[in-house]
């Protein structure tokens, strides 16, 4: 009887086809981190802090290995057909084009902020605790499965897997203690708030369609009756918690405080691949779910883009501190993204894609620059002190001279490339006016990133100034590969571009 | 007895939630008006689950428990380790970071 009923219920629940070597990338990060809570427990204290190092990194490179692995076999072109990828796991994960790009992105991008991470010559008697390494490795496994997910409980899932450590990790700092944990409880509370957004909007989304699978959503908002309240109310309360991931426009007040307040390799981390996934995710919900009623919903996604490029740029222009600047930069970069985003043709998500590569790299390599001036044991963070700079270490200010160009969007660099792309997607879309008020408001932002390259240069150093500390291995390599990639995105960027064209499976 | 009570209710809690973070001062009230808001999103997807006739809704329901189960860990840890080093868990007092 019991065996007559098992086979019943073996009959009527079909197990998901797993396609593991698409997948292998996640698994081996995921797998790392829980090696990593282990080797935390286990391993005696001295020898911890070069095994979690060694772990993570052999854990990133193994990951990208598996990733190049399955990108050139054939069961990536399996798929539907013109399309690269599969979709795995009953659906939920959809390995294509867009998703393969972005992993490569999140990896390398993680790989260079591990290195900040990692280097304890920097700032010897300050460096994280060992925990830092395996809530690193879980928030990248969480934010590569967030970019890849095909369903919106898959993606909340992963938002929560990604936000959860890095909460931890802004709490993280040895000095300046306090301020470090404000940074993690203001994040962590608004982080919260809005995540309870998105699944409102899950919820009101599963309500209107009967599932909560991207391209369901998009097929029950073609041709019915039901409810437009469900619908709209769903995508809104929905893409408002994507947009406080991202960064964007009325939803960016956490982010000056915390990228200030966290241990900045953190910061470097948090901001280049956070921003990675969260536009990997809208690009994705845009495009499968809602891009037939795109009439309906583009208006106020312009507004937010304007009011997102308004509020970094022209805040961005009064701010004293330099990670707080370089926050607001990338309030406004969130601003430029969008534009990109809501271009919803192939051409805007390549060129979203290309721009958030370029704005990573350099962003990374900024953050590595502003960790090494320091004043007695702690970091000069505060422009007046940024004063006379090129005098006292030429390199450094002539490095540094050349991220602000990136980021203000200066020929021979990515960010010039990137944007050129983004705002040539957009006019093709027919947004020429949105077009015209982003090139206002990037001359506007280029105000703010050259006024500290003329602090730096054309200032008399102060007496007391802050010191310019010599950077390890790590830091080096970090800074070099950041900006390496920012001139060779800026030089030719065809080979990125190339790779990143490809459409969603849905 | 129409289900779409069940859908205002759930509405009513999660905008009860909403105005509590906004209006609460203590860090651990405020997070317990974000748990309230987790909560009512439960009882949506499982009225719907009702309405659809499917059982996914339910299965959701109990993804969204163990999340907001990891986020009072995670959230509890950090409000602790502030509340040692102020010796007070109101959102105000926070205010090194501005402008």
């Amino acid at each position: 009887m019991l065996s007559q009923f098992l086979a019943q219920a073996q009959g009527q629940i079909n197990p998901p086809d797993v396609s593991y070597a698409a997948i292998t990338p996640i698994l081996i990060v995921l797998g790392a981190a829980c090696l990593g809570v282990l080797i935390e427990a286990f391993v005696a204290k001295e020898s911890r802090w070069a095994l979690q190092v060694g772990l993570c990194v052999v854990s990133i490179l193994a990951a990208g290995v598996a990733l190049i692995l399955f990108m050139n076999s054939d069961a990536a072109k399996g798929g539907v057909a013109g399309h690269t990828g599969v979709l795995t796991l009953a659906n939920v994960i959809s390995i294509d084009q867009p998703a393969l790009f972005l992993w490569g992105t999140l990896l390398a991008l993680g790989l260079l902020a591990l290195l900040l991470l990692a280097d304890k010559t920097v700032d010897p008697d300050g460096a994280l605790q060992t925990e830092a390494f395996p809530l690193f490795l879980f928030a990248l496994g969480g934010m590569m499965v967030f970019s890849a997910a095909n369903n919106l409980l898959t993606m909340f899932i992963a938002l929560e897997v990604l936000s959860l450590p890095l909460y931890l990790m802004c709490g993280l700092a040895r000095k300046r203690r306090l301020i470090s944990q404000e940074a993690a409880v203001k994040y962590f509370l608004l982080g919260a708030f809005a995540s309870a957004f998105f699944l409102y909007g899950l919820a009101l989304l599963y309500g209107y369609a009967g599932s909560v699978r991207l391209s369901d959503i998009a097929n029950a908002a073609v041709g019915t009756n039901r409810s437009d309240t469900l619908l709209f109310g769903g995508l809104g309360l929905l893409v408002v918690g994507l947009l406080f991931k991202a960064a964007v426009g009325p939803f960016h007040t956490w982010t000056p405080d915390v990228y200030q307040g966290a241990p900045t390799p953190v910061t470097a981390f948090m901001a280049a691949c956070t921003k990675v996934a969260a536009f990997g995710g809208i690009l994705r919900v845009l495009t499968v779910a809602f891009q037939s009623t795109q009439w309906e919903w583009r208006g106020v996604l312009w507004a937010v883009c304007i009011v997102s490029m308004a509020i970094g740029a022209i805040f961005g222009l009064t701010q004293t501190d330099v990670k707080r600047m370089i926050a607001y930069s990338s309030v406004a970069h969130a601003g430029f993204l969008l534009v990109g985003a809501i271009a919803l043709n192939t051409n805007g998500l390549q060129s979203t894609l290309f721009y958030l590569v370029a704005y990573g790299f350099t962003t990374i390599a900024s953050f590595g620059v502003i960790s090494l001036v320091r004043r007695g044991n702690g970091e000069a963070s505060d422009l007046s002190e940024w004063a006379g700079l090129a005098k006292r270490s030429p390199l450094l200010a002539a490095v540094f001279t050349f991220l602000l160009l990136a980021l203000a969007g200066i020929p021979l660099t990515s960010g010039f490339v990137g944007k050129f792309v983004v705002f040539s997607a957009a006019l093709q879309d027919g947004m020429a006016p949105l077009v015209v008020i982003a090139l206002v408001f990037s001359a506007v932002a280029a105000f703010f990133y050259l006024r500290v390259v003329v602090l730096m240069y054309f200032s008399e150093p102060a007496e007391d100034g802050p010191t310019v500390t010599v950077p390890g291995a790590f830091t080096t390599v970090a800074i070099g590969l950041g900006v390496f990639i920012t001139l060779l995105l800026g030089v030719v960027p065809g080979f990125v571009l190339d790779w990143a064209k490809g459409g969603f499976l849905g | 007895m129409t289900p779409t009570y069940y859908l205002l209710l759930s509405a009513l809690l999660f905008s009860i939630g909403a105005i509590g973070v906004l209006v609460r001062r203590n860090a651990i009230v405020v997070f317990m008006c974000v748990e309230l808001m987790l909560n009512a999103v439960n009882l949506t997807l499982v009225t719907f689950a009702r309405i659809n006739g499917q059982l996914d809704g339910q299965v959701m329901a109990f993804f969204v428990m163990v999340v907001a189960a990891a986020e009072v860990v995670v959230g509890l840890a950090i409000i602790m380790s502030i509340f040692r080093t102020r010796r007070s868990a109101s959102v105000d007092d926070s205010n090194l970071l501005k402008y």
